[in-house]
């Protein structure tokens, strides 16, 4: 079968039939509409932004066009004639290239291996290692064809996972939240391979809600709020506050504005250092970090740099840290269990909810039972109304929508089940809270309302430590920041100081060098930040 | 072509129907194996069926089957929640049996009821609680596999009942059968009626299931245990200990099926025989999934797996029928009952076989 070739109409935007035509494209998912009367049109050559909350519909929207998911309504035109696409394998074949958020990687085997194994039948690895060289070199993507892909870094996989796509020479190239797990010198570098890429006739769909990026890219933008296309706009006219209005429907609520009154110190570590665990862990090294009540503190770093592991560490799971090293209001407990340490009052709440944070199959009322001791009666026997009475009060303060306490935790949406994972260490009253990701997958009012309860916990006396990949949520809602990077923690800057540039830099573990060099990648600090200014 | 699609949250009601389905589909699968065997199906399933239930007589003898059955898969079904896979709880069962006999043979003519039935059931559950705690002792410093030491363990067991048997406790007036004495009927574990050999053992098991209701879902040792077992990570969060889940789930499951092996010896059987062992630990496994691994689920299929027992016995002495037909029974309940769980948490789509976009295949 010989494919489509993509060669005919590599002439920027000078084709006058649409690449890819999307016209009132709906899909429902029970209780969600997803997407509503979705239109679309990419050209060729164009790099197309598709902007949005999470939850706004973007994922669908791309499943939909990558053949993954069907849609109830509408139709999809690709280079003018209409299509139906019924499974990814079609998508491919029409020229469709998908990069996920998630990397689909084999660790055991080279980069050329990963690519080869992707590209389906038909080819001979050898001539898959020279393509890898020829294509990587060609588009800037720096890669060793012959090296294992454990030893790459989370930029350096991700170019594996372009290079995989580029090599089945697709016409439309979609990239999905694709900078989420990268430090802005990789992203920069990252735009360079996209605009070459588009110069040459391939179409870009590029999903975010970053909108910093999404002007430093991309030369059309659609916006979806709630499952629609609110707007296609040309996002290098607009400004951060106009993108984040149609993005949000509103301006987005003033962050609340804090008067820190330090308190005594409740966390501090002392110079904590860990082999890593496992295969693929991080080591943790010399790890220095107080924490005062009242104080706010983000942990900022590309996922993968000890994050999980500095976690586990302080939430008890980990318990190899030698004696001295973690002292909580005063006391060490290196060695502690998270009850011991629960019951000195650090609450932390875990990045994966199901499964780590909460029992998929047990009911929510069951779920409280995880961290909250007091619903443990004398002679181990469970206070049953009282577990009830908690879950049915954590689903009303935090606005869980869920049917009641006897709801399977499994049967929540993400965001749900996370507003009743931090209600229920909020509700405990700690002394220290851990958050990981406190409001990823969250829409944007849970999130804000998050966030609300976080800093209301602090100012009355607690600290909480606030691990996020979401620089703009760092900024939103911490006093200062460190970063974490290979294992090690940067000093502390205070949020007011902090450039993207010198954050950037420390992401990527320089932080003993000298200054910062002046950033080419586009500005770190949130939209929203900005649009309060 | 067909293929099983997850759903999203397993179907409540089929799960609950499961066993019933299960129940209906190994007798439509019985009736033709009869057919095939040359017995007019409607008859002989009556045979197998409803027979057992017939009488005085054979309600007792299904209590008889059905109380070490119960205590088994009691102690199996709060092993498997805490994801323990204990498969030789027969080993622990002869354990215990053996444990209790040995208190047994010392019964003197002097000895009082009321302190040797405690001494006896006292070294049945010690017995077998020993057994399981050989399994413990290698997963939890060797993390040696559970599954195949607790299944080699039987046949240690095995031998071990064999070596006393044939050897040290074989009576001397027993004409050099492998047997012990005849116990004194002080150790005789009181009988539910005269004439009957159903024995209060019964309401052992019956207490048993409410002691493991309430274990599993009232109490914080219960609720840590189905934790560890159905979400390990989330049971670390929580600060649960693996170790101490571990211990327990082996424990309980050994102790309980130790304490079926002392009614069994110093029930209805009265000595200690090389064939003690009939399959009730490795059944038990079958009735603790027949039963959800709820205490009352169990004790339904605990009499369910008795009727098989029994039937497969009427179906030899008066058919002519191998005993091995129980087995049959046995095991066609549990693979349509797996069956009917996959489709619990499963369904099935119907994927045509040609598809547009198949005919596209990339290069």
């Amino acid at each position: 079968m010989p494919r489509p070739d993509a060669a005919d109409d590599r002439v920027a935007g000078s084709s006058p039939v649409p690449r890819l035509t999307l016209t009132n494209v709906s899909k429902r998912f029970p209780g969600v509409q997803a997407n509503d009367r979705v239109s679309l049109s990419v050209r060729p050559g164009e790099l197309h932004a598709v902007l949005g909350e999470n939850g706004a519909g973007k994922s669908t929207l791309m499943k939909i066009i990558y053949g993954a998911v069907r849609p109830d309504e509408g139709t999809l035109a690709w280079n003018g004639a209409p299509v139906a696409i019924h499974d990814p394998r079609q998508a491919r074949a029409l020229g469709i290239a998908m990069v996920f958020q998630h990397f689909a990687l084999f660790e055991t085997l080279t980069v050329a291996e990963n690519v080869w194994l992707g590209l389906g039948r038909g080819r001979a690895r050898q001539d898959v290692a020279r393509e890898v060289e020829r294509v990587s070199a060609g588009y800037g993507l720096q890669l060793d064809p012959g090296q294992l892909v454990s030893g790459l870094s989370v930029g350096e996989r991700q170019r594996v996972e372009i290079l995989r796509a580029l090599l089945t020479r697709p016409q439309l190239l979609i990239l999905d939240e694709p900078t989420a797990v990268l430090t802005p010198q990789m992203v920069e570098r990252l735009f360079v391979t996209l605009r070459r890429l588009a110069a040459e006739g391939c179409s870009v769909l590029y999903i975010s809600h970053k909108l910093d990026e999404v002007r430093a890219l991309c030369t059309s933008c659609t916006v979806l709020r709630a499952g629609r296309a609110v707007a296609t706009v040309d996002p290098r006219r607009e400004t951060n506050r106009s993108l984040s209005e149609l993005m949000l429907g509103a301006a987005p609520p003033a962050p609340p504005v804090r008067a820190a009154r330090l308190g005594d110190e409740i966390l501090s570590l002392r110079g904590l250092s860990l082999a890593a665990g496992d295969a693929g862990g991080i080591a943790l090294r010399g790890v220095d970090l107080a924490l005062r009540a009242g104080e706010i503190v983000g942990v900022a770093g590309v996922s993968g740099n000890g994050q999980a592991e500095l976690l586990a560490a302080l939430s008890g799971e980990d318990r190899r840290a030698p004696a001295g090293t973690i002292h909580l209001g005063g006391r060490d407990v290196s060695g502690a269990s998270p009850r011991a340490r629960r019951a000195l009052g650090l609450h932390f709440v875990p990045e994966e909810r199901l499964g780590r944070g909460a029992v998929p199959a047990l009911p929510l009322a069951a779920n409280t039972l995880l961290t909250r001791r007091e619903l443990v009666g004398a002679g181990g026997w469970l206070r049953t109304r009282r577990m009830r009475t908690l879950a049915a009060d954590l689903i009303a303060r935090f606005g869980v929508s869920a049917r009641g306490p006897d709801t399977p935790a499994g049967s929540l949406s993400g965001g749900n089940l996370q507003k009743f994972i931090v209600g229920r260490e909020i509700d405990a009253g700690p002394r220290l809270l851990v958050v990981a990701q406190p409001t990823w997958g969250l829409d944007v009012g849970a999130a804000a309302q998050i966030r609300r309860e976080i800093v209301a916990l602090c100012d009355a006396g607690a600290a909480a430590l606030i691990v996020s990949e979401d620089m703009e949520e760092l900024f939103e809602l911490c006093s200062e920041l460190v970063v974490i990077a290979r294992g090690r923690l940067s000093p502390r800057i205070a949020v007011r100081d902090a450039t993207p540039a010198l954050i950037g830099q420390w992401m990527s573990g320089l932080f003993h060098e000298a200054t910062p060099e002046p950033p080419p990648s586009p500005p770190l600090v949130s939209s929203r930040a900005e649009a309060r200014a | 072509m067909l293929r099983l699609a997850p759903r999203s949250a397993p179907s409540r009601a089929l799960t609950l129907a499961a066993p019933f389905v299960a129940l209906a589909l190994t007798i439509a699968v019985g009736a033709v194996l009869f057919l095939a065997l040359g017995h007019p199906p409607g008859r002989a399933l009556a045979l197998f069926f409803l027979e057992p239930l017939r009488g005085g007589d054979g309600w007792s003898e299904l209590a008889v089957k059905a109380t070490p059955l119960a205590l088994v898969a009691l102690g199996l079904a709060v092993c498997f929640r805490a994801n323990v896979w204990n498969i030789g709880a027969e080993g622990q069962f002869i354990a215990g049996a053996m444990a209790a006999s040995w208190v047994a043979m010392r019964a003197t003519e002097s000895s009082h009821a009321y302190l040797m039935l405690p001494a006896i059931s006292l070294a049945g559950l010690l017995g077998g609680g020993a057994w399981a705690a050989l399994v413990a002792v290698l997963r939890d410093r060797w993390n040696a596999s559970e599954i195949l030491v607790s299944l080699m363990l039987v046949y240690v067991a095995e031998m071990l009942l064999g070596y006393l048997a044939y050897g040290p406790w074989k009576d001397p007036e027993g004409y050099n059968f492998p047997q012990t004495i005849t116990f004194l009927p002080v150790t005789q574990v009181p009988l539910l009626a005269e004439g009957h050999r159903a024995h209060v053992g019964l309401f052992v098991a019956l207490g048993l299931a409410a002691v493991a209701y309430l274990f599993l879902f009232r109490t914080y040792a219960g609720f840590q245990l189905a934790v560890g077992g159905q979400a390990p990570r989330a049971a670390r969060y929580a600060g649960f200990s693996a170790r101490r889940s571990l211990w327990t789930a082996l424990l309980g499951s050994g102790v309980l099926a130790g304490w079926a092996g002392a009614l069994e010896v110093t029930g209805p059987l009265g000595q200690l025989t090389p064939h003690l062992p009939v399959g009730y630990g490795f059944t038990g496994i079958i009735v603790a999934f027949v039963g959800r691994l709820h205490p009352f689920g169990i004790l339904l299929a605990s009499l369910l797996m008795s009727v098989l027992y029994i039937g497969g016995e009427l179906a030899q002495s008066r058919l002519g029928l191998p005993q091995a037909l129980s087995g049959v029974f046995q095991g066609l309940l549990l693979f349509t009952l797996l069956a009917c769980d996959a489709l619990a948490s499963y369904r099935i789509l119907r994927v045509p076989a040609q598809r547009a976009g198949a005919a596209a295949v990339p290069s």
